[in-house]
């Protein structure tokens, strides 16, 4: 039996039909073979100066770790003969996995002075073995090594990148301007109906939330102003605080910091996947100007809606406020009312008010930046939107905190 | 292999699809056979995607049973179905390449949590599809946006032949693709069905592909399998689809 397999090696041309000979007379495989529907097996039998792997089972994906350990273990053969054959033909099957890592150990174990042939391919699997036969060596991936000059790289990298935030800010804010001046001056490109869809989604369908968070917020303020000034039988100086805070501040700040979660996102979102979905280019092939037609009217909306929601913030935590002052401090609405009437001009409402369409700009044009610069894949998508919501919340408290020195310094 | 060529690897019977009021499949039943080529075709909008996402169960349906590898997909738990999806592979129309992992990374996505193997292993298998579908190895490291339609197309390819499975499912596979490009693509589906028994279940509006990959035919029209067979019995159908298809101007272009 032996000796057959023997000369089959040195005969390969013959392969084919000294295949017959150690195959049982009904064609079943003859005693001593391997299982054929099992597991992949690999043997090794000594041939004088070479050596015969005989693989069979199943050399399929589905034992890939095990025909990997096989490999690997064979591969180790290296050097040892002068002389190897891979015998396929008791292979029950055979796919990409198998007959890679076939060719692999034919290649690993051929060298300058040993030799390696695969044996025993039938016409259905030879045409697979070739097609793996022209896989090159895998390219390597380039790891980035963490270093201190890399890291140096890196800071350095992040500084030009907040230049280059910044420019591309002022190049948004110069766009947006020069189509809102072509617009005035061609009053029919604008586009009404894109507007008017825009300010429902970031107003009208904003009040309820706006509405519902300034309440609370209001009520909170309140009940710890009573509860704290009550020490000093302060009550009633509670309505002061609560009317120039909600005014001049909370008002604004927390809506524009809503705006900048709920409306700013969204845009950066929008534009994006229209960026992703090649529909921006789509839109400038056509003679369209994206500043134009996507975004002045959202920009327009924002300006618009941001003073509205402010005021209805404003108006919503003050009668939170108010409430638990009466239900909570005992203050009744009247005393309330008189008290705030005395505590507040109209130059805190003002001064809160006139901040809202500024915050709205900064808002709408770091989400319309952000959604332009989102790249090809999902993942750059999320991290624009994320960057969208808290650059704008960055940009509205510093603001905020701009206009607090102005207001100071004219005396209002 | 002989006798396992006439049992069907997929077993539509009776499925009825709607969206909304407007019935898609109505009753529809198909078998596909192992190691078969099946063409399928059918005026756009006639639901051919919709019958290949209902086979593969992203579309509910209303009624009817679908068995694939002799499970049905209804009564199945989620174990026998993972192990359903392990064997099969699909290519989307438009590739549904995972869009922040590289080519490497998309098509050693499959291996790497159905598998544990080496990461060599898997790098050389990421060169070994490549190679197969028709790309340079040095596409690996790209992201799907920096590739064209059809490499899209043959990234695809390869992350649907990943695991080597038994059955792929091709949603128009060439279209978009150069004739040059069709044409290999065609070959190359021939020579993994020749080579790794494969079962191919493709959508195509492309009568090359009809001509030169295909094995049988199956031609959807109203909801329903209006004819199936070889190239031959769809020329003689009287149809009137059939016959515009299969027997008008660009159809005669090919035959020459």
């Amino acid at each position: 039996m032996l000796a057959t397999r023997n000369q089959l090696w040195l005969v390969n041309d013959r392969f084919d039909k000294a295949i017959g000979a150690y195959r049982g007379p009904d064609g079943q495989p003859a005693e001593g073979w391997a299982d054929v529907n099992g597991d992949p097996t690999l043997e090794r039998i000594a041939q004088g100066e070479g050596l015969a792997l005989c693989a069979a089972g199943n050399w399929t994906a589905r034992f890939a770790p095990a025909l990997e350990r096989i490999v690997s273990d064979a591969e180790k053969l290296r050097g040892s003969r002068t002389h190897f054959f891979i015998d396929v033909s008791q292979v029950a099957s055979l796919d990409t996995f198998g007959a890679w890592l076939i060719e692999r150990l034919r290649r690993s174990l051929s060298d300058a002075s040993a030799e390696a042939k695969i044996a025993g391919l039938s016409a259905n699997y030879s045409s697979l073995v070739d097609e793996v036969s022209r896989v090159g060596p895998a390219p390597t991936v380039d790891s980035t090594s963490l270093s201190l000059s890399g890291m140096l790289e890196q800071i350095g990298l992040t500084v030009v990148g907040i230049g280059g935030t910044i420019v591309s800010l002022v190049d948004m804010l110069g766009a947006v301007i020069a189509a809102a001046g072509n617009v005035l001056i061609h009053p029919r490109t604008f586009r009404l109906a894109s507007t008017v869809h825009h300010l429902e989604q970031v107003c009208w369908r904003a009040v309820p939330i706006v509405v519902l968070i300034t309440f609370l917020i209001g009520c909170i303020i309140s009940q710890q102003g009573i509860f704290h000034f009550r020490q000093f039988g302060a009550d009633i100086f509670v309505v002061d605080m609560l009317g120039v805070l909600v005014l001049r501040e909370i008002g604004v700040l927390l809506v524009a910091i809503m705006v900048a979660g709920r409306s700013g996102s969204a845009y950066t979102a929008e534009l994006g996947s229209m960026k992703m979905r090649e529909e921006i280019d789509a839109l400038r092939t056509m003679g369209f100007d994206p500043i134009e037609v996507l975004i002045l009217p959202r920009m327009l909306a924002l300006v618009l809606a941001l003073p509205i929601l402010a005021f209805l913030g404003a108006m919503a935590a003050l009668y939170g406020g108010g409430l638990v002052a009466w239900l909570y401090g005992g203050v009744d609405p009247e005393a309330f009312l008189l008290r705030l009437r005395d505590a507040i001009s109209i130059d805190h409402f003002i001064v809160g008010i006139v901040k809202a369409p500024v915050m709205a700009a900064v808002i709408g044009i770091v989400a319309c930046v952000e959604g332009l610069a989102v790249q090809g894949s999902a993942e750059s998508l999320g991290q624009h939107t994320t960057a969208s919501v808290v650059k704008g919340i960055f940009f509205v408290i510093v603001m905020d905190g701009v206009f607090a020195i102005f207001f100071a310094s004219i005396g209002m | 292999m002989a006798e396992q060529v006439s049992d069907a690897i997929i077993r539509v019977r009776d499925i009825t699809v709607q969206f909304g009021k407007t019935r898609v499949l109505d009753g529809l039943n198909l078998d596909v056979k192992r190691g078969e080529i099946l063409g399928f075709v059918g005026p756009s909008g006639a639901g051919k995607s919709v019958l290949t996402r209902t086979i593969i169960g992203l579309v509910p349906k209303v009624a009817g049973s679908i068995e694939v590898f002799g499970v049905d997909l209804d009564a199945a738990n989620s174990a026998q179905r993972r192990a359903v999806e392990r064997r099969w592979g699909i290519l989307f129309q438009q590739g549904a390449l995972f869009s922040s992992l590289t080519v490497r990374q998309n098509i050693q996505f499959p291996v790497r949590e159905y598998l544990r193997v080496s990461q060599r292993l898997l790098d050389e298998i990421v060169v070994a599809k490549l190679v197969m579908v028709g790309l340079k190895p040095e596409v690996a490291d790209r992201y799907p946006s920096e590739l064209s339609g059809g490499m899209i197309k043959r990234v695809a390819l390869a992350r649907a032949l990943a695991l080597d499975p038994e059955l792929v499912f091709l949603d128009e596979p060439t279209s978009g693709l150069d004739p040059i490009g069709a044409g290999d693509f065609d070959e190359l589906v021939r020579t993994l069905q020749r080579t790794l028994g494969l079962t191919v279940f493709m959508v195509t509006h492309d009568l090359d592909s009809l001509y030169t990959a295909c094995d049988r035919i199956a031609v959807l029209g109203s909801g329903k399998i209006i004819a199936a067979g070889s190239i031959a019995d769809m020329k003689a159908s009287q149809h009137p689809w059939l016959q515009q298809y299969f027997n008008g101007k660009r159809a005669r272009a090919v035959t020459g």
